[in-house]
């Protein structure tokens, strides 16, 4: 009986974990094998050579591109956390009513279900030359040329960023917030507290594990992202993953595959570090 | 549920909270009104009349390419997309319940495959198929990929479902005799009916919306999220609000319909629910 319920295990498994076989695993093995690749302008030839990633860690493009993406990231995860909290604070700690409490965070996160690319397309008539903040600004009498930085910058392509990803800050910190024991709160007033005391020494370590999960969603998104910067600079910002599409649409397949190995181990390793500071399987 | 005065705090992060959700809103807001731009009017405001023109312009073949091919693609792919992500999330949510030899690899599987970039794995499967000589298109490899995307969110939350999911139905449906299908069936399911119409919207509306995962495994024919990065470098018309506005638009309805279906189904059920202790 035990060793048929087993089996009955494994088939409720096999189809998860065969997809995750053929369409991740074997893919990324793919990449890494072909890295080691030769080529030439119309095909790729295999080989062991080392000479991939030679030449990509020794050309200063690579490392400004890196620099530039570590930057996007950076700053994208300070503000999406800082707003993310924020919005989770007031959501679970100022909205008293359950019922509220579900509409108000709904709200939050219908547009995740809609379309990325059609969210980044709805800033251009807000930030263009004749946009509605230069015009609002103009009226006003603020400036009196249109602001050439706001569309097609790094700055549209941040605000983009956090346009799109505070909701995964958001959903994780309201989660860890929501099981904070209320009556924690209260000790912490009757032993003196102030509301800031409260906030900084009770409820931030508290929601560490939220922190860390909406972190890793941030931080991994941005790092790999293309679309953005490519829609939101106007072709003018780089990220390490335009320089592999470059790669790519060069037909220089291992070229393009060695990057991807040395974003992938980047990755990792910082999600490897943010994992340290939470055990996911417990916050679900 | 008013107690007591509100503190200046709660207006300060309302007002915050308001301006966030405009944030969110307002850009889209934007684009849907002006895609109801007259047959004259640009891409920013003022509006030069209203008209429905630049709709009835995205149905036009030669204008922006394959619009309806790529949304009927793009449909189907996330139906299939949808009901996989159900079927394996569900079964495969069971299968954790007991502890089986390599579930913390696949645990940790499901887990890469949120955390490693999208364009990656789109990359990857690009690659594989090209070595091993097979045509990538949207109903295989983009498929495969899509799956990489949504079963994770799915099985996350299967997890936080079984985890607050009460064994002892199961048990007494089986003490009355029922087999293992039927205590799935008539217990199981239906009390999860709820979660998993929320996996299925994930499902959906995952693939749906995906760029990256299939940029290169689409093959030949492209989805819809592939046809709209396309419009974005070479039509500079009210057409792609349109797109957008209609595309917003399938995205709502479907959102719509997960909401008003789970919320059928919790009344139903408290309408149907249990008579223990009404009995006369």
């Amino acid at each position: 009986m035990n060793r048929i319920n087993a089996w009955v295990t494994y088939l409720q498994v096999a189809p998860l974990a065969l997809v995750f076989l053929f369409f991740l695993v074997i893919p990324i093995a793919t990449i890494v094998v072909v890295s080691f690749f030769d080529y030439n302008t119309t095909q790729i030839i295999p080989a062991f050579l080392s000479q991939n990633y030679e030449e990509l860690l020794l050309s200063p493009v690579t490392w400004r591109t890196y620099l530039q993406t570590l930057e996007f990231t950076v700053v994208t995860w300070a503000i999406t956390l800082v707003i993310g909290f924020t919005i989770a604070y007031f959501l679970a700690f100022h909205v008293r009513s359950a019922t509220w409490q579900t509409v108000l965070f709904l709200v939050c996160t219908i547009p995740f279900w809609t379309s990325n690319i059609i969210r980044m397309i709805s800033w251009i008539p807000f930030l263009g030359r004749n946009g509605l903040m230069n015009t609002a600004l103009l009226n006003i009498g603020l400036i009196r040329e249109p602001l050439e930085f706001l569309l097609f910058s790094n700055f549209s392509v941040v605000l983009a960023y956090v346009h799109l990803y505070t909701l995964f800050m958001v959903v994780p910190i309201f989660n860890s917030m929501m099981r904070i024991d209320r009556s924690l709160l209260e000790a912490a007033r009757d032993a003196g507290a102030s509301g800031a005391q409260t906030l900084w020494s009770v409820i931030v370590p508290l929601c560490k594990p939220g922190i860390a999960i909406g972190s890793i969603f941030v931080v991994t998104i941005v790092m790999g992202d293309f679309v953005t910067v490519r829609l939101m600079s106007g072709g003018q910002s780089a990220s390490v993953s335009l320089m592999m599409m470059n790669a790519m649409s060069l037909l220089q397949y291992p070229a393009a595959a060695a990057n991807a190995v040395i974003l992938l181990l980047l990755v990792l390793f910082t999600v490897a570090a943010m994992m340290r500071m939470v055990d996911i399987r417990k916050e679900l | 549920m008013r107690r007591g005065r509100r503190e200046p705090a709660f207006w300060l992060l309302a007002a915050f909270f308001a301006l966030f959700v405009l944030f969110l809103y307002g850009p889209t807001i934007t684009i849907v009104v002006l895609s109801f731009q007259g047959p004259s009017g640009g891409l920013t405001f003022p509006m030069n009349g209203v008209s429905v023109h630049w709709f009835a312009n995205l149905f036009e073949k030669q204008m922006v390419g394959d619009f309806s091919g790529s949304f009927q693609r793009s449909i189907v792919l996330g139906v299939a997309t949808m009901l996989v992500t159900v079927v394996a999330s569900f079964s495969a949510g069971l299968a954790f319940r007991s502890r089986f030899r390599g579930s913390s690899v696949v645990f940790y599987l499901a887990i890469a495959s949120l955390i490693v970039p999208s364009i990656l794995i789109s990359l990857g499967i690009g690659l594989l198929f090209r070595v091993l000589g097979l045509d990538s298109a949207w109903y295989s490899s983009a498929f495969g990929a899509h799956l990489t995307w949504t079963l994770p969110f799915g099985l996350l939350i299967m997890f936080a479902v079984f985890n607050r999911f009460d064994r002892r139905y199961e048990e007494a449906a089986r003490d009355l005799g029922a087999t293992s299908w039927q205590t799935i069936r008539h217990i199981v399911i239906p009390i999860l009916l709820p979660s998993l119409i929320g996996v299925g919207l994930f499902g959906f509306t995952l693939s749906y919306d995906e760029f990256a995962r299939s940029l290169y495994t689409s093959g030949t024919f492209n989805t819809l999220p592939l046809e709209i990065y396309g419009m974005t470098t070479n039509v500079t018309t009210p057409v792609l609000y349109a797109l957008g506005t209609v595309t917003t638009g399938v995205s709502f309805v479907v959102i719509a319909l997960a909401l008003v279906s789970t919320i059928l189904v919790r009344r139903r059920r408290a309408r149907l629910g249990s008579d223990a202790g009404k009995a006369a």
